[in-house]
Formats: C-alpha cells, sequence, structure tokens
C-alpha cells in the first residue's frame, strides 16, 4: 500500500514537471500577452534536440543544453513573424506545429535512422537523509531538472511580483501603448519572453525524452503543449497557480497509469483520454473566474 | 530663443501628410494651447515631440539646447510628460505600480514601492492631491486618473506637459478644478502645451494659441489678439463657419418612448443605474447630459436590448418591451446611432454597400427566403449614398477606408433612412469635422420636425443645449433633474452633471 | 467593357502574388534545408513534381490528395469566417469516418448510389455534431476553443484505436495491426477516370465548395456568420444572435471535415486503421490559409497541398529526401503567406528610399 502510494506520487511528480517547466515560461510570455500554441511544436523539437544531443556528447547535460539553447533559435522564428510581422499568433503557432513535426521527423530518422539507441538521460539524484523519509522520501530521489523546476516556482513568482522586469511584463499584456509612452519597449518585452519560454518549452521537452524515457517517439508530446496552456489558463497566470495546475494535470496522467496497471476491465484507449478529458473540463470551469491580459493575442503596431 | 522651438516638422504616413513643415514655440511658464480640429494633425505634432513617432524631417530646441528623440525615454529624461486623450493606465496595477511602471530612478531591479510611495505622498501634498498610492486604479474616478496621469509626469520631474483634450471627460465643475490645478504648475515654473478643439477653454486658460490645419501651422497669436470665436473657428477650419443651429419651436406629440422605474445591476453586483424613469415624445429631441460613465451606455444598452433591466420596464408606443432582443425592439421602428462607431456600428472589413444593409438584411427587398437581393440591395445604397452625400469612390470600397466623417454619414443614413419612430443617437458627431457634425445635426433636427422622438447621449455640452428640447443629467445612475432647455443654465446643469442639487420628484 | 476585364486581371494577379512569392519562398528554403543535409534539392523537386504531376495516373492522385484537404480546408475557413478558430477537423474527420464506416459495413440491403449518398449524409452528421460541441462549450462556458478543438482531436483519436480494436474490428483480417472492416463494395466511391485511380469524391469536394460560397456570400445566415467573424460586437448591435451563429458555423464545420473523412475512407484507404487519417485536419489549416479562407484559393491550394504529398513517395525514391519533408514545406508556405508584409513591394521600396535620403 505505501509503496504503490509512494510510486504514485513519484508518477505524478514526473508527469508533472514538463507542464510545470512548459508553464512557467508561458507566465512570461502569456502574461506579456502572447498566445502561443506553437508550445506544442517548441516541446517536440526540444525533445528531439535533447535526445540528439545527448546521443552526440554522450551527455545528458550537453543534451539538455543543445535543446534548450536550438528550440530557443526555433522559437525565434515565432517572436519574428507574430511581433515583426504583425502576423496572428494562432496561425503562427498552428504553423511552427507542422514545422515542429517536419523538422522532428526527418531530423529522427537521418540521426538515429530508424534505430532507438541507448543515450544517458537524466539520472536521479537522491538527497541525503530525506530520500529516506516514509512515502514522501520518492521525491527526493527525483532528476536535477525535476527539483530545478519545482525551486523555480517562487523565483519566477519573485521576479512577476518584486520586480521591475515583471511589472513590465504584466504592463505590456495589459496595455502595450500606455507601457510604450512610459519608455518600455513592447517588442523587446514580447522578444524575451517569448525566447524565454522557448528555452523552457525545450526544456520541458527533452525532459519527457530524457527523463520521463530514455528516447525520441514522433508523436511524444501528443497534446502536452496544449496541456501546458490549459494549466496556464488554470492557474490564474501565476507561478504558484501553474505549480497546483501542473500537479492536478500530474495526478491525471499517474491515475491513469495505475489504473492501466490495475486491470479495472476499462480497455487502455479509453483512460488515454483521461488527461484530455480532465482538460476540458478544466478549460470548462475556470474560464469564467480568471481572466487573462487585456491585450491577449493581438499584435502592437507602433508605426 | 523660446523655452520649446518645434522647426519645420514633417510627418508622412505613407502618402498621407499628417504634419507639413510645422513650426511652434512656446515660452517657459506658458500654457500653450493647440487648436485644430480632428485630423489636423495636433496628436502627431504632440506624439513628435514626446517620441511616439519619429519626424520625417525637422528639428526640436529645447531649452536651447537641439535634441533628437528617439523614443519616450528620450523625452522623459529630457523633462517632457504626456497626458494622452486615452489613459495610459494599467487598471489592473495599482496607483504606485503604475507611477514607477519604467521609472528606473529608485532602484533597477526589484521594486521599492514604499519608498515610491513616501515620495508620491510628498507630491501629493504639494499640489493639494489625495490619491492612495495602494488603491487599484480601476477604482478610482475618472478625474482622479486623469490627476494621476499628470502626477505620474510630475514624478518624473517633467518640465514640459502635453495635455491631449484633457476635459473631453470631465465636468464643468472638474474642468475649472483641473485648470486651477494647471495654473498652480505654472506658478512653480512648469510649461503646458494644451491640445483641445474647444474654443472657450483657449480664451479662459491659455496665454498663447498654435493652429494647425490639415497637417499645417495656420497661425501663432497671443490670445489678447482674439477677438471672437467665430475668428478662431474660421481659422480652424479654412472658411467662414455658421456656429448656430436652426430649430424651430415645435409641439409635441404622444409619447413614444416611456422609462418607468428602470434599475440595472451589473454582473459586479453595481448598480449602473437606479429608478430612471422619463419619457421622449414624438417630435422632440430630449438630450441625456453627463460624465462619460454615469450610467448612459447601459442606459442606451437598456432601450436598445442589449442588455436587460434588473427591475423596471421599457415602452416603446405603448408595448412593454422590456427584456426583449435586439431584433425584436429594433421591428418597434428604433434606429440607433451607437457609440463608438467602429466598435459597434460598423464592420471595417466588410464593403459600404455589406454595411448598409446591417439592420435590415433580413427584410424584404433585401432578401428573400433567406437569399440576398445583391442587385437590388446595391441600387437602394447607391441611392441613400447620394441622399447622405457620402463620399466614396464606389459602394463596392472597404468600409474602413473612407474617412471618419464619410463612415459616420453611412451609419446616419442607414439608420435614419428606416424613418424610425425612436432615434437613439449617441455621441453622433464624436470625432467629426465641424462641417459634418453641423450636417448631422441638422439631419437629426429634421428627424425630429418629420416627428420621431429622438434620444440624444453627449458629453458636450454645447450640442445638448443646441439640440435638445429637454435635458435630462445622469449621474452615477441617477437622474438628477429634467429640464426644459429653455429655462436651463449651464451652471446649474454642470452641479447636477456633478451629482450636486438633484430635483426634487 | 476591355477596362473591366484589364481590371479583373489586374486584382487577381494582386491577390495571385503573394501565395506565389510564398511559395517560391519556401521552396528556396526547403532547398537550402535538403542541401544542407547532403541532399539534391534538384533531384527532390523533379521527383515531387514528376510524381504528382508527371502524367495522367500522377493527376489522378493528386486530385484524390487535394478532395479530403479541400474538405478540411473548408471545415477551418467556415467556421473562421464565423469568428471561431476550429483546430479540430483532425477529430472531426475521425468522428465523419466512423460513422461512415459503420454505415458502409453494417447496412448491406442499399443499391450504391442511395448507400453511398446514405454513407456521406451520415458522416456529415456525424463530423457536424462533433464540431458543434466546442461551439456549445464556448458558449456556454467560455472555454477557448483553441484548447477544447485540439483535446477532441485526441479524444476522438483514442476512441477510434479503441473502436478497431473492439467493437468494429475485422477479425478475419490476418494483419498484427487493428483495423475495421472493410467498406462493403455499394459503399465505395466509384473511380471516374479511366488509367487513374480518381474518384468520385471529387464531386463531393467541388459541390461543398460552391455550398461553402453560396451560404456565405447569398444568403442571410452566411451575411450574419461573416459579420461576427469580423465584428462580434457589431454583429450584437445588429442583432444578430451570435451563439446560435457559432453553433451553425461549427456544425457545418464539422460536416465538412466529417465528409473528409468518408471520402477518403471510401475512395482510398476502404477501411480504417490506427492513424490513417492523421494529418488531414492540419493540412486542412494550411490549406485554407494559403487559399485566404476563399473558395477559389481553397480549391487552387488543395491542389497544390495534394500535389506535395502526392509526390511525397516519389522525391523519397528519387532522393533519399524523407516523406516528412514536406510538412517543412507547409509550415514554410503557412509562415510566408501569414507573414506576407515580408514580400510587400511598395514597403520594400519605402525602406529602400528611406535608407537613400538618410
Amino acid at each position: 500500500m505505501i509503496e504503490t502510494l509512494s510510486s504514485f506520487l513519484s508518477s505524478t511528480v514526473r508527469m508533472a514537471t514538463p507542464l510545470l517547466i512548459a508553464g512557467l515560461g508561458l507566465v512570461f510570455s502569456a502574461n506579456a500577452g502572447i498566445v502561443n500554441i506553437g508550445i506544442e511544436g517548441f516541446m517536440l523539437f526540444g525533445a528531439l534536440m535533447g535526445c540528439a544531443g545527448s546521443y552526440w556528447t554522450g551527455s545528458a547535460l550537453f543534451g539538455a543544453l543543445i535543446a534548450i539553447l536550438s528550440t530557443m533559435l526555433f522559437s525565434a522564428i515565432f517572436a519574428y513573424f507574430t511581433i515583426n510581422q504583425y502576423a496572428d499568433q494562432t496561425v503562427v503557432g498552428a504553423a511552427i506545429n507542422i514545422l515542429a513535426s517536419g523538422i522532428t521527423i526527418t531530423l529522427n530518422r537521418l540521426v538515429f535512422e530508424g534505430k532507438v539507441p541507448a543515450i544517458s538521460g537524466f539520472e536521479s539524484l537522491h538527497i541525503p537523509f530525506l530520500e529516506k523519509l516514509p512515502i514522501i522520501g520518492i521525491l527526493f530521489q527525483q532528476s536535477l531538472v525535476c527539483y530545478l523546476a519545482f525551486v523555480l516556482v517562487p523565483v519566477v513568482a519573485y521576479v512577476m511580483r518584486k520586480t521591475h522586469l515583471g511589472l513590465q511584463v504584466l504592463a505590456v499584456g495589459e496595455n502595450p501603448r500606455a507601457s510604450d509612452t512610459v519608455g518600455i519597449s513592447v517588442k523587446w518585452t514580447r522578444w524575451w519572453t517569448i525566447l524565454l519560454s522557448g528555452a523552457l518549452s525545450g526544456l520541458a521537452g527533452a525532459f519527457m525524452s530524457m527523463g520521463q524515457v530514455r528516447f525520441f517517439s514522433e508523436g511524444m508530446i501528443s497534446g502536452k503543449g496544449y496541456m501546458a496552456l490549459a494549466v496556464i489558463v488554470l492557474g490564474g497566470y501565476t507561478a504558484f497557480g501553474v505549480l497546483w495546475a501542473s500537479l492536478i494535470f500530474g495526478v491525471g496522467m499517474a491515475l491513469q497509469f495505475r489504473l492501466q496497471v490495475l486491470n479495472t476491465g476499462i480497455p487502455y484507449q479509453i483512460l488515454t483520454m483521461l488527461p484530455y478529458v480532465i482538460t476540458l473540463v478544466a478549460v470548462c470551469g475556470v474560464n469564467s473566474k480568471t481572466r487573462g491580459p487585456a491585450s491577449s493575442g493581438e499584435p502592437y503596431i507602433k508605426e | 530663443m523660446a523655452y520649446l522651438e518645434m522647426h519645420a516638422i514633417t510627418k508622412t504616413f505613407g502618402s498621407l501628410v499628417a504634419n507639413d513643415n510645422v513650426d511652434l514655440k512656446v515660452e517657459k511658464g506658458h500654457i500653450h494651447a493647440l487648436l485644430g480640429e480632428n485630423g489636423a494633425g495636433k496628436s502627431t505634432l504632440m506624439n513628435i515631440l514626446y517620441g511616439l513617432y519619429k519626424p520625417t524631417s525637422g528639428e526640436i530646441f529645447l531649452d536651447g539646447e537641439k535634441i533628437e528623440i528617439q523614443d519616450s525615454k528620450h523625452a522623459i529624461k529630457a523633462g517632457i510628460g504626456m497626458v494622452h486623450q486615452h489613459f495610459m493606465l494599467i487598471p489592473t496595477l495599482s496607483v504606485i505600480e503604475n507611477v514607477v511602471l519604467g521609472y528606473k530612478e529608485i532602484s533597477r531591479f526589484r521594486l521599492h514601492l514604499d519608498e515610491a510611495a513616501r515620495k508620491f505622498n510628498l507630491l501629493c501634498e504639494k499640489f493639494g492631491e489625495s490619491i492612495s498610492p495602494w488603491e487599484k486604479v480601476e477604482n478610482l474616478s475618472i478625474g482622479e486618473q486623469q490627476r494621476l496621469e499628470i502626477l505620474k509626469a510630475l514624478f518624473r520631474e517633467s518640465e514640459l506637459l502635453i495635455l491631449d483634450e484633457p476635459t473631453a471627460v470631465l465636468t464643468p465643475q472638474e474642468t475649472t478644478k483641473l485648470f486651477g490645478f494647471l495654473t498652480k504648475l505654472t506658478e512653480h515654473g512648469l510649461t503646458i502645451i494644451f491640445i483641445t478643439h474647444k474654443l472657450g477653454e483657449v480664451m479662459s486658460l491659455c496665454d498663447r494659441c498654435t493652429i494647425l490645419r490639415q497637417g499645417k501651422a495656420v497661425s501663432h497669436m497671443d490670445i489678447s489678439e482674439v477677438e471672437s470665436y467665430s475668428q478662431l473657428a474660421a481659422l480652424m477650419v479654412g472658411r467662414e463657419v455658421d456656429l448656430e443651429t436652426y430649430k424651430t419651436d415645435k409641439t409635441p406629440g404622444e409619447s413614444v418612448l416611456e422609462l418607468e422605474d428602470l434599475s440595472y445591476t451589473n454582473e459586479k453586483g453595481i448598480d449602473r443605474l437606479a429608478h430612471v424613469s422619463f419619457s421622449v415624445r414624438s417630435g422632440e429631441i430630449v438630450g441625456i447630459a453627463g460624465v462619460d460613465g454615469n450610467g448612459q451606455s447601459e442606459l442606451v444598452r437598456l432601450i436598445t436590448g442589449l442588455l436587460h433591466a434588473t427591475s423596471g420596464s421599457v415602452l416603446i408606443d405603448g408595448c412593454d418591451v422590456t427584456g426583449a432582443k435586439p431584433k425584436e425592439i429594433l421591428a418597434h421602428s428604433v434606429a440607433h446611432i451607437p457609440e463608438d462607431r467602429h466598435k459597434m456600428a460598423m464592420v471595417s472589413d466588410m464593403t459600404v454597400n455589406e454595411n448598409m444593409i446591417l439592420m435590415s438584411y433580413d427584410h424584404s427587398p433585401y432578401s428573400k427566403h433567406g437569399i440576398l437581393d445583391w442587385k437590388k440591395i446595391e441600387d437602394i445604397n447607391q441611392k441613400l449614398c447620394n441622399t447622405y452625400e457620402v463620399k466614396t469612390p464606389s459602394i463596392h470600397e472597404t468600409a474602413g477606408k473612407l474617412s471618419g466623417g464619410n463612415q459616420q454619414k453611412f451609419v446616419i443614413a442607414r439608420e435614419l433612412n428606416r424613418n424610425s419612430r425612436l432615434i437613439v443617437a449617441v455621441y453622433p458627431a464624436r470625432g467629426l469635422d465641424i462641417g459634418t457634425t453641423k450636417y448631422i445635426q441638422s439631419r437629426l433636427i429634421e428627424e425630429r420636425d418629420r416627428g420621431a422622438a429622438v434620444l440624444l447621449v453627449s458629453n458636450e455640452l454645447d450640442e445638448i443645449f443646441q439640440l435638445s428640447d429637454r435635458i435630462a443629467v445622469l449621474y452615477k445612475g441617477e437622474v438628477m433633474g429634467i429640464v426644459g432647455q429653455k429655462e436651463a443654465k449651464r451652471d446649474a446643469i454642470g452641479l447636477m452633471m456633478a451629482g450636486i442639487g438633484k430635483q426634487k420628484d | 467593357m476591355e477596362d473591366n476585364k484589364a481590371g479583373k486581371v489586374r486584382s487577381f494577379l494582386i491577390a495571385a502574388y503573394y501565395p506565389i512569392v510564398s511559395i517560391l519562398a519556401s521552396f528556396v528554403i526547403a532547398g537550402i534545408i535538403m542541401q544542407v543535409l547532403g541532399f539534391s534539392p534538384y533531384e527532390a523537386f523533379k521527383g515531387l513534381i514528376s510524381g504528382s504531376l508527371g502524367n495522367k495516373r500522377a493527376w489522378g492522385e493528386t486530385l484524390n490528395k487535394a478532395v479530403p484537404i479541400a474538405l478540411t480546408g473548408l471545415s477551418y475557413a467556415i467556421a473562421k469566417r464565423c469568428g471561431v478558430i476550429n483546430l479540430g477537423a483532425e477529430g472531426q474527420v475521425y468522428a465523419g469516418a466512423l460513422c461512415a464506416v459503420l454505415v458502409g459495413t453494417e447496412i448491406d440491403f442499399l443499391p450504391a448510389p442511395l448507400h453511398i449518398l446514405l454513407t456521406l449524409i451520415v458522416a456529415f452528421i456525424g463530423g457536424a455534431l462533433y464540431g458543434a460541441i466546442p461551439a456549445i462549450l464556448k458558449n456556454r462556458f467560455g472555454a477557448s476553443e483553441l484548447i477544447t478543438t485540439i483535446m477532441f482531436n485526441y479524444i476522438a483519436l483514442y476512441f477510434v484505436h479503441f473502436m478497431i480494436a473492439g467493437p468494429i474490428k475485422d477479425y478475419s483480417s490476418t494483419s498484427n495491426f487493428a483495423q475495421s472492416k472493410a467498406m462493403l463494395v455499394t459503399a465505395r466511391l466509384p473511380r471516374i477516370l479511366p488509367g487513374t485511380r480518381l474518384h468520385a469524391g471529387l464531386f463531393v469536394a467541388v459541390a461543398a465548395l460552391l455550398f461553402f460560397q453560396f451560404i456565405l456570400f447569398h444568403t442571410t445566415r452566411g451575411y450574419e456568420m461573416r459579420v461576427i467573424g469580423l465584428n462580434q460586437n457589431a454583429g450584437e448591435y445588429a442583432g444578430i444572435n451570435v451563439h446560435k451563429n457559432r453553433i451553425l458555423s461549427m456544425f457545418i464545420a464539422g460536416g465538412f471535415a466529417g465528409l473528409g473523412g468518408a471520402c477518403e475512407l471510401m475512395g482510398v484507404q476502404l477501411r480504417i486503421m490506427e492513424n490513417a487519417f492523421n494529418g488531414l485536419g492540419f493540412d486542412g489549416i494550411a490549406v485554407a490559409l494559403l487559399g485566404g479562407n476563399t473558395t477559389g484559393g481553397i480549391a487552387a491550394s488543395s491542389i497544390l497541398f495534394g500535389a506535395l504529398s502526392s509526390g511525397a513517395n516519389k522525391m523519397q525514391m528519387k532522393s533519399g529526401v524523407p516523406t516528412a519533408t514536406v510538412y517543412i514545406l507547409q509550415g514554410l508556405v503557412i509562415l510566408f503567406v501569414i507573414g506576407k508584409r515580408l514580400f510587400d513591394i511598395r514597403r520594400m521600396k519605402r525602406t529602400a528610399m528611406g535608407g537613400a535620403v538618410k
């Protein structure tokens, strides 16, 4: 019983981590008024680049770095078209997703030639003493990236609420014109929030391909990016909100695996739907209470 | 050399010349009026001074030195502050957060809000203001928000303040208060550029004025040299204008619109309208005076079916239409010229032709059995455009490409063409030049003479006085009083707009 | 009269300028990517073009591929015209195909024309009902259709996986992969051009295109949808029922996508296998964007995208470039079409002149 609970906790945290990392990136870009469905493509791209990087360098850490940097570069496409060309954010996001699936499939076949090579993934890092605690000890036997994600939560919250940087992001999202009049560059603010969100979604993707499993597969993100978008809405656009929301999703996914193991008689395809249904319920239930930034999705044209 | 000199400023947007070789000289400690019609280039010139636009050519000297203003940051550094017509505040943030936004003199990374609040309080004391730094901006009154905008500029140690149409949203009394505040500022050595199109304000407040017309500076003069309003008006428009409105007396007929004890509470639980009762009769214009946001827009929405009353009733020609849908109310022969043309009255990306059937597309002869008859539609609209003097290359032109005046004209054409019993006109002349304004006002009077009941909402007291037969004043959702136009006094109406002197029922 | 003609040619050229330049730019960049990856872009594009347009048979394949994506393109377009972003054509395709497979395998007493017609109608309704759900959720809860439509894609996909692994599984098949029973002969779309595999789905797509044009521009209902799509406030002011039109537009959108699934099923696949219809929905989005949500634009761009996917195999054969590279091409085309300011000649001239002055 205790073991079951313990492994359930661990699986919750591991499932929540990519949503949390990507969600924290979205705290910046969404508050700056960016609606980015391309986050799905960013994560897919990061997942492949992490694996490829680890395969080339033999080090998971370098793999993660390559994932972060290359996805950041990839997110510049989104930033350029939405900010500098005033293109519709949803449409560019859709194009990013198609582009990402084309690039990752092509590269995957070229780099790995259809094989699944052994790569080094994120090793778990045991924290002395704490790992010995009953039931929750397992929470201290996770990988570095996982700890990083949770440590980032108060950091992001602090930056958003207590610094000029955070205030500027909020102002740009609420009223870009007003921000412009007090000398804040709307373009630059949106650029760096998108790049940051790109970097973090790259890491989130890499965590899925190197932390949850040890390989890349072509459809592996399967909607986690869209779920990260739901997480930010559900979390009321704040760092701690994102933490709770991603844990809820984590519980949902962990539950799905547990039920599959338990032989409940429910076909596994139906159980696979569970996270998607949770997302649906979440966006239906929450929307009336939280509101996004006023300028969400609108390009800012200064002339 | 004057304190501020702008030399030969030219700014073009594509083929449009917004500023053409404009010169402007402002002396220190003066309140300098920048006068002109909408689209004359006042805002463009000031946006250049404030660094929001880059001039195509021209030079700027401040305090004897040539300055290059790349963006608003430079302008702020140079001591220039601007209060925009639409407030540049972020309603979801607190007063002090708005004040320090982008201001990094106190700290560069972490926000030191307490220290900023102390400085802000000192500033408030100096000028006799009392705004709490911790209040959320969305909870401030419009007047407070405007003074906050000025304080925000003073916080940044501005020496030169640009105010863009600051009185548009104020009551006459608040305007007086603002003028007092501004005079105090000049006593402290500040210089103010005051953008306006209201002639009275120029005469009572300013030292000097520059008049812009179609992008050119056509006149610079001391206020003491000005002989009359019509002299200024003629300079603004470029020809002699008749500022008079011609309206004959008319005995109103039976009541068309009847409001009985109408109240509305919004979804946040705030009472936006309380116990409103009055009627509008056939052949009369009833003007609703009041500062923006005192329930005018809710009142209009309740009458036109876009909102539903919490209690009370709306009757049109004796029929109870409380809670009816907009379509049902339209069917009671109601025309509606809404407050925000771009947001509500037109679809910018559709053609003029498509826009003109917006209220009647589902009626014969425009359509039959759900199929549109484009040939008939074009014929009718072509004629309407001619009658109402809508200037457009073709009725198939995209509506957004027309000038504001012509857009409003086709909206007026569409609404007035239906020979409605009740016409609800909200800010019908907002943002239009004097010629178009006069045209639209005379059409409304014609409708009244035809026997329509007209409900006119405006925040320009002049317009209310010129057109109305009776004037109702709204304050915080209540009717403060209803006065016949002939008996009405501006001062009394102004006081009622500020919530003072409610008439006994 | 002559002037009018010249004007029409001119406005057509202006309308076609951006798509054509965008497509060219995408090919150039995709070519560079191929070169970098060590392939010959020349061989690849030669294979792509000969595989899609080289002969009559290839044309048939191209049109066959164009049929479902024209329909999913219409699906995105009609919702977009009413202000709804339908990213759910993917799921609506499966909903339509699933309904079609039920009718096409279980009803065995109808003659071919009737059976085909019934199958198409049921597929339309199935897709339509599935498409209407996100609109209802948006009306009722304000749930953003960006997220809900995508979630419904996954739900439909896994539900179909479940169905073909159990309730409608073809147990007679020896294949290792789960698949549904095959469509009865009476429910298959006939071939219409000898020497090719071109099937009668082409007529369905053409009819849908005409229906789209008619409803949007010649009916009061379509007028209402367009007003709402361009300015919802103006729609409300004119008393147009936003909620009702939103549901209707998503109903038709889902129906179009459902027909897309049905045509692919009845004309090409003949049974549902795992993931066999993946990508049709997203291709449709690309087609609609490229075609500017207009009837002619969607027709032309669906043929282009049809050609890309029918030529992809030959491209891989001739040059070794993986077929998935076509997605890169598609993504680039959308980016360049939406970022068309890049190719604005007047703007380029202005910048060039501004540069000269400085």
